[in-house]
């Protein structure tokens, strides 16, 4: 495997591989209610207490569409600066299976309600733009559960019928690292928007991974194979891995790649046939008869666009050109919309460029010790504001600083009080400064000695001794100051 | 009154109403009438008993300002009601007890009516002669071993054989109009979306619709007022200005100009059927309104296009039917083999039949050549009719292009069979209300019936139409109780 700037190529004996992928992502609606009924769609509940009629698909129950979802989906075409349509269909998906109460899917097929949308992916070597292919709104089956029981299966309704958002990607990823890039960009505009909370243990964010292979230099796309319903990112990368040289091998080994779809066993970290073409389901797909076209006027659209709250991208640009940052800096801060809120607030009365360090050095640091969210942060913003101004007017010193730090994630506590119970203001008066120092000159007279002889390292000694007699607190630069006139 | 049942609906209401008569005693004379009636195999479930103490709850505290004041009524058995057994006329629906109601039926018990119990119909209302129904083949009262049409079949055999005074049933190619013809009785198949379909047993949904079944056109359209409403449950369901369908009823249709459809003259037609046509025009003249010739020229294409677009969603509508949630189920080795016992026994097999026939036209391959060409002739055959009204304002054809066959006679020729509904499935596809009305009788003395058809909304032309035509036909039908011994 080379390495060519972050290029990601696959070598076997004198070829280069490229490897190409779409990912088809399902994203949970964030909805009090399902796409199609009232019934509740909060996670965790008791199997089948979030069921109605409708999601059981009793006789004689009929759909009826939830605006909200529809909002929800068009807000998110528009994060994905994509085409809305104003008229869309749904259209029934048609199979058997247990967990799926109707004997159908309720999606839409030939007339998706978003159209094409782009996604600007931020890589170590400079921005991609990932084009959007189409973003549907689709109803979730049920679940069934084979391993509670030796003989029977379990089904519990209570997803069937919740709303998901299909997006769909053109073929325009490269490597692993940008599907990870992608997935977590897709994930954090829809949680600026509030259309998706993105959370891939409770199955809100799962995708269809389509890999395929190609020559390095090729424009023909290669055979690709679906693996299907990958619930984390880390999984995606490793199926990735494994299909793309599953691949390369084949066609090394002077085989065809059969188009089929594929599981990914997270177990033995390998994809393994689901079913092949030949077998693939025909879906007989055909527009829900219980369904009127959706049809949404452009002022509609206008009002939604009106709610849309500053995404990413553009709080990127703002946060580069207002407060100076770097990209990096940048993109890490707004990363998702609780980390950028958190830096706003802290910088309403602090130095910008101390917060950002502060918020991306220690506070990161500490709360990924902790396996923290920023929203569970033990230190407010307000707190931690007040920190960096002690830092600025010189209260106290950056090392005392992280004292205080430290005892602030211990509980929010606010760091003046923490500063005057401990005493560890910083000392700046200069007279008792001197007085420090002429102590530590009189306890080392040898060593003030030899300094004088010319051995100009040992400033680094006294600087050191004069902050430990002053248990820390000594204001560093007075101290460099009266160090080198008395010394 | 020993001649309770022989009254109509708005005879019965008014006797009620003026307290010439009980809830208790209208509900007894029907349910006795009903329980002698037991040859007619009309009724699926009967709930009598819960009927007589409704109607004894009636009596004590009779609400005499609702429109069906303590009226008892069966209903097909395609509607869904809370705590009765709706079987759609499937096995695979035997026991199933709704907990919830159409929203049909909840308006009929809003209004006063007392359910009475569930009448036979063709399964999941596919059929034209109710001989498709789990629960046995229906006796037209008209005569013995005929059938009553379908696949309302026992709804219609209930109202000519006055086991109840009016009736609901549905209409996805004919399922009112043909039984109605069928039995001398009047049946309307309302506007797409003027009646909920909410809590109907699906069978294409595009098409399917509620509809009264009565024994005059005043019934009728008092019912239609009844049941039309509203409903946000049915996203089909269309929200326009209803009528009082009963009150505005006028025999006043002067200078209404009817249409007749060329097309409708089919090859093979009985002359029956072409002098009945040409006797309804006679009448139509002689109320005022005004003949003219019209084309609809896609109607033969009518048939083969509901027999397209009627079982490609019927193949999908009955997919929840699976054996996993509720109904019959067949035990299986593995949930596949589950499924085919289940449907395999479960359905019949003109159930079967069409669900292979939608499942066909709607498979890859084959989807553009039989659904999407189907859609697109659909669209052609309403803008016929869209033509059509530009010109006059309702259009006069016969209801079938037979009188009532015997039992048996096409069960093994499901194509002749299909045949029945060449005059009435148009108007499904068009989504437009039509009326039968009965108009006179073939050699051997069995009722036929005219179809009027309407624009969209415009029932109560029809009804009006149909009013004022009933007044001159003088239809009277030939009933001798011959299933009572």
């Amino acid at each position: 495997m080379s390495k060519n700037k972050s290029e990601y190529l696959i070598n076997r004996h004198d070829n280069q591989y490229e490897v190409v992928i779409g990912l088809e992502v399902h994203a949970q609606v964030t909805s009090e209610s399902k796409l199609f009924s009232t019934s509740a769609t909060k996670f965790g509940a008791e199997p089948n207490t979030q069921v109605s009629l409708v999601d059981a698909a009793f006789p004689g129950m009929l759909p009826v569409i939830n605006e909200y979802c529809v909002k929800q989906a068009i807000k998110t075409g528009i994060g994905l600066k994509a085409k809305i349509n104003n008229r869309s269909v749904f259209d029934r998906k048609n199979y058997f299976y247990a967990d799926l109460p109707q004997g159908y899917q309720i999606s839409q097929f030939k007339d998706p309600i978003v159209g094409e949308g782009k996604v600007i992916l931020d890589m170590p070597d400079g921005q991609k733009e990932v084009g959007i292919e189409r973003l549907h709104l689709e109803q979730d089956a049920g679940k069934s559960i084979h391993d509670l029981d030796p003989k029977n299966t379990f089904v519990d309704l209570n997803r069937s019928g919740v709303a998901l958002m299909e997006i769909v990607s053109k073929p325009d990823l490269r490597s692993p690292d940008e599907v990870n890039a992608y997935i977590k960009k897709l994930r954090s505009i829809m949680r600026y928007l509030g259309t998706c909370d993105g959370n891939m243990q409770e199955g809100s964010l799962r995708a269809d991974v389509n890999v395929s292979v190609r020559k390095k230099g090729s424009k023909e796309f290669g055979t690709r194979c679906e693996i299907k319903n990958v619930n984390s990112i880390k999984f995606m990368q490793m199926a990735i891995e494994y299909e793309a040289n599953r691949q390369v091998d084949l066609i090394e080994d002077g085989q065809t790649i059969d188009q089929e779809t594929r599981l990914f066993d997270t177990k033995k970290n390998e994809t393994r046939s689901m079913r092949s073409k030949e077998d693939a389901h025909d879906y007989r797909y055909f527009p829900d008869p219980d369904l009127l076209p959706l049809e949404v006027s452009d002022d509609f659209i206008e009002n939604l666009k009106s709610e849309i709250p500053e995404l990413p991208d553009e709080k990127k640009k703002r946060f580069i050109e207002k407060f100076k940052l770097s990209p990096y800096e940048a993109n890490i801060l707004v990363s998702d919309i609780e980390t950028s809120n958190y830096f706003e607030n802290v910088i309403k009365k602090s130095d910008v460029k101390l917060a950002t360090n502060w918020i991306i050095g220690e506070l990161f640091a500490a709360l990924n010790e902790k396996n923290l969210e920023i929203t569970e942060s033990p230190i407010s913003a307000g707190n931690l504001s007040k920190l960096i101004n002690l830092i600025k007017d010189g209260t106290i010193s950056g090392k005392i600083a992280k004292t205080v730090f430290e005892q602030m994630m211990e509980g929010d506590k606010d760091p003046q009080k923490i500063v005057e119970e401990k005493g560890l203001k910083q000392e700046s008066d200069p007279k008792a400064l001197e007085a420090l120092i002429d102590k530590v000159i009189d306890d080392n007279r040898d060593k003030a000695t030899e300094y004088k002889s010319g051995k100009v390292k040992l400033f680094g000694f006294f600087v050191g001794q004069v902050m430990k007699v002053s248990g820390g607190k000594a204001n560093p630069q007075l101290v460099n100051e009266i160090l080198k006139k008395k010394l | 009154m020993s001649d309770i049942t022989k009254q109509s609906l708005s005879e019965l209401v008014e006797n009620i109403k003026s307290k010439k008569l009980s809830s208790s005693e209208v509900t007894k004379a029907f349910v006795e009438r009903s329980e002698k009636s037991k040859e007619l195999n009309a009724y699926i479930t009967e709930d009598y008993a819960n009927a007589l103490n409704k109607a004894k709850k009636f009596d004590e505290k009779p609400n005499l300002d609702l429109k069906l004041p303590g009226i008892p009524m069966a209903v097909k058995d395609l509607f869904c009601t809370r705590d009765l057994r709706t079987t759609a006329g499937s096995k695979i629906l035997n026991n199933f007890v709704p907990t919830y109601e159409s929203t049909v039926t909840q308006n009929i018990w809003n209004e006063g009516a007392i359910l009475m119990g569930k009448l036979n119909c063709d399964e999941f209302a596919m059929g034209s002669s109710n001989e498709t129904s789990f629960f046995g083949n229906v006796q037209n009262p008209i005569d013995k071993n005929l059938v009553p049409g379908g696949s309302s079949g026992g709804s219609s055999s209930a109202v000519a054989a006055q086991l109840t005074p009016i009736t609901i049933g549905t209409d996805t190619g004919g399922s009112i109009r043909q039984p109605a013809s069928f039995t001398g009785t009047v049946g309307l198949k309302p506007t797409y979306g003027s009646c909920s379909r909410y809590g109907i047993v699906a069978f294409a949904s595009s098409l399917d619709q509620a509809g009264p079944m009565a024994q005059n056109v005043k019934d009728c359209a008092l019912l239609q007022e009844v049941i039309s409403t509203y409903d946000e449950k049915d996203s089909t369901s269309i929200d326009f200005k209803r009528n009082n369908y009963s009150k505005e009823l006028t025999k006043d249709i002067k200078g209404k100009k009817i249409g007749i459809p060329k097309e409708y003259r089919v090859d093979g037609m009985p002359k029956e059927i072409e002098d009945l046509w040409k006797k309804g025009i006679e009448y139509v003249k002689d109320c005022g309104a005004d003949i003219i010739d019209i084309s609809l020229p896609h109607t033969n294409y009518a048939l083969p296009t509901y027999y397209i677009v009627a079982p490609a969603e019927a193949s999908s509508n009955l997919a929840r039917y699976d054996g996993v949630k509720y109904g019959f189920r067949a035990e299986g080795e593995n949930l596949i083999d589950m499924y085919e016992k289940t449907r395999s026994e479960g359905f019949g097999a003109e159930v079967q039949r069409r669900i292979m026939i939608g499942t066909y036209v709607l498979s890859s391959g084959y989807y553009d050549a039989y659904y999407l060409k189907a859609q697109k002739v659909r669209k052609l055959i309403k803008n016929d009719f869209d033509e059509a009204y530009k010109k006059v304002d309702a259009i006069l054809t016969p209801s079938t292009p037979s009188s009532a066959f015997k039992i048996g006679e096409k069960t093994n020729d499901p194509v002749s069979m299909y045949l029945n509904d060449i005059f009435t499935v148009p108007v499904n596809l068009a989504g437009l209300p039509g009326i039968s009305i009965p108009a006179g009788h073939d050699a051997k003395g069995y009722p036929l019936g005219l179809q009027i058809i309407g624009k969209a909304f415009d029932e109560q032309n029809i009804l009006n139409i149909a009013y004022a035509m009933e007044e001159k036909i003088n239809f009277k039908n030939n009933i001798n109780d011959w299933w009572i011994k």
